[in-house]
């Protein structure tokens, strides 16, 4: 399976777990990264600065219509939905989910119905359930679902609740997940 | 496509057996309908959200699919009415982005007092949480009273309920914060008066403000502006559409007049781009300089 878009989602616990994510990833990675982080909704750039410090690849906070490119990590701006359009990125000021707004289930939904099968959804540390419901439809549309082993986890409730959504998901250490990403195969195009 | 195994579960979505393609079809032949019986036109609404506002509905009526929800609201006046609340409401709050309301303090005001009448419009202006977030800047500068403020949204029930000013008493803690966040220094609670569940705004605010409808897809210039504000309500749009708008907007403002989008909106991918240059401060505030 040629897979074209990682989404990860993460709450609390989520920066240390992402700063050594993105880590892991090399250089030559192909496809395009979304970070859906929960934070306080007046943050600004500095989750953008502080996982750029450690990633290979351009980090950059998503504005509305920028195009999806790979190879690029992209996160979720504070207090906004961040959708999946073919080939953009859209944003949307509607309610929270679940108090939520990045959700993570929003985005994750987004992808898996704009992807299908191309989609990677990871989810991390939390300390709610966020992504449980977005991971599963990325499961259903038969996309790759990967969790962050709970007892590795800052935060165990939201891998724990993604595993009781998609029991057969992959579950893997941070450095595990990092492995597994840098493996998968990519589009012909994008190699 | 994979066959789904499992189903989901609490999601606004389509059904287990998915077809991107049909279901596209589906939401097109639907908008094409809206717009045809009603003459609102969400045809170039961007995809992905008027997508999930269209399955949101679809749940809300206990229906299966889109072509169900089109059947029933091209037949209930009703339920076309509620459909039209879904798609066409933004949802915003007071002093959204404080950040954005202090660079209009501190940069924006200084420009507009070199003007002897100043012209503003909220287009999308929704429940007007900014327009009254706006006028409280403009009446703690002394400028209220030489300002005409014209609030317009495609949705008349909820120019209503801007109109009105009674916004919900539980946001008063965040957007008090907001206030003081954004530069405000007086008590925010000067500016309501609280009752039951609802905060009043003072009429005083909007004492030069008309509220009126206006339809940004469809409708065409009305008059020239200072500063034009439409702060997230682009991004519900497409491409093709948001050129039509920015046509608009730069047809709207006088020459050195102000544009103010979203902080995560940008002219980046607009055609207008060159027409304006940016305000210092990291705010997407943009000025028509030709």
């Amino acid at each position: 399976m040629a897979y074209r878009i990682v989404v990860i989602g993460t709450s609390w616990g989520g920066l240390a777990a992402l700063r050594e994510l993105v880590a892991t990833l090399p250089g030559s990675f192909a496809l395009p990264v979304v970070l859906v982080q929960h934070r306080h909704r007046q943050s600004d750039h500095v989750l953008a600065t502080l996982l750029q410090d450690r990633a290979k690849l351009k980090v950059c906070e998503v504005e509305d219509k920028s195009p999806i490119q790979p190879g690029s990590i992209y996160v979720a701006p504070a207090d906004y939905h961040l959708l999946i359009e073919a080939d953009h990125f859209a944003l949307s000021t509607e309610e929270p989910v679940r108090y939520s707004r990045p959700s993570i289930d929003v985005t994750f939904t987004s992808a898996a119905d704009r992807y299908g099968a191309g989609t990677v959804g990871v989810v991390l540390t939390g300390a709610n359930a966020d992504g449980a419901a977005g991971l599963e439809r990325i499961a259903t549309r038969g996309g790759l679902a990967i969790v962050q082993a709970p007892e590795t986890a800052e935060s165990p409730a939201m891998p724990t609740a993604a595993l009781r959504s998609v029991p057969n998901a992959t579950v893997l250490t941070i450095t595990g997940i990092g492995a597994l990403l840098s493996g998968l195969s990519v589009p012909e195009r994008a190699a | 496509m994979a066959v789904p195994v499992t189903p989901t579960r609490s999601l606004s979505g389509p059904p287990v057996t998915y077809d991107a393609e049909l279901e596209r079809i589906e939401i097109e032949l639907l908008l094409e309908g809206i717009f045809r019986h009603s003459g609102f036109d969400f045809r170039s609404y961007a995809y992905a959200s008027i997508r999930r506002r269209l399955w949101k509905r679809v749940e809300a009526e206990r229906l299966k699919s889109m072509s169900a929800l089109q059947d029933l609201v091209l037949h209930d006046p009703s339920a076309l009415e509620r459909l039209l609340l879904d798609l066409s409401v933004s949802v915003t709050s007071m002093f959204r982005d404080p950040g954005f309301y202090q660079v209009f303090r501190n940069d924006v005001i200084p420009i507009l007092r070199t003007y002897p009448f100043i012209r503003l419009w909220h287009a999308g202006c929704a429940t007007g949480e900014e327009v009254y977030s706006t006028a409280i800047v403009l009446e703690e500068e002394g400028l209220l009273d030489r300002s005409r403020i014209y609030a317009t949204d495609i949705n008349d029930n909820v120019l209503q309920q801007a109109r009105a000013g009674i916004f919900p008493l539980n946001r008063m803690q965040e957007y008090t914060e907001n206030y003081i966040r954004a530069g405000g220094t007086r008590s925010f609670s000067e500016y309501y008066t609280a009752k039951y569940d609802g905060a009043l705004f003072s009429p005083a605010l909007t004492r030069n403000t008309v509220f009126a409808q206006h339809n940004l897809v469809t409708d065409g210039s009305f008059s020239e502006f200072n500063v034009i504000f439409c702060r997230n309500v682009l991004i519900y749009f497409d491409r093709p559409l948001q050129d039509r708008v920015n046509a608009l907007f730069y047809d709207s403002l006088v020459m050195f007049g102000l544009l103010a989008l979203g902080s995560k909106e940008s002219l980046r991918f607009s055609q207008y781009e060159d027409c304006y240059e940016r305000l210092d401060g990291g705010e997407k505030i943009y000025r028509k300089i030709q």
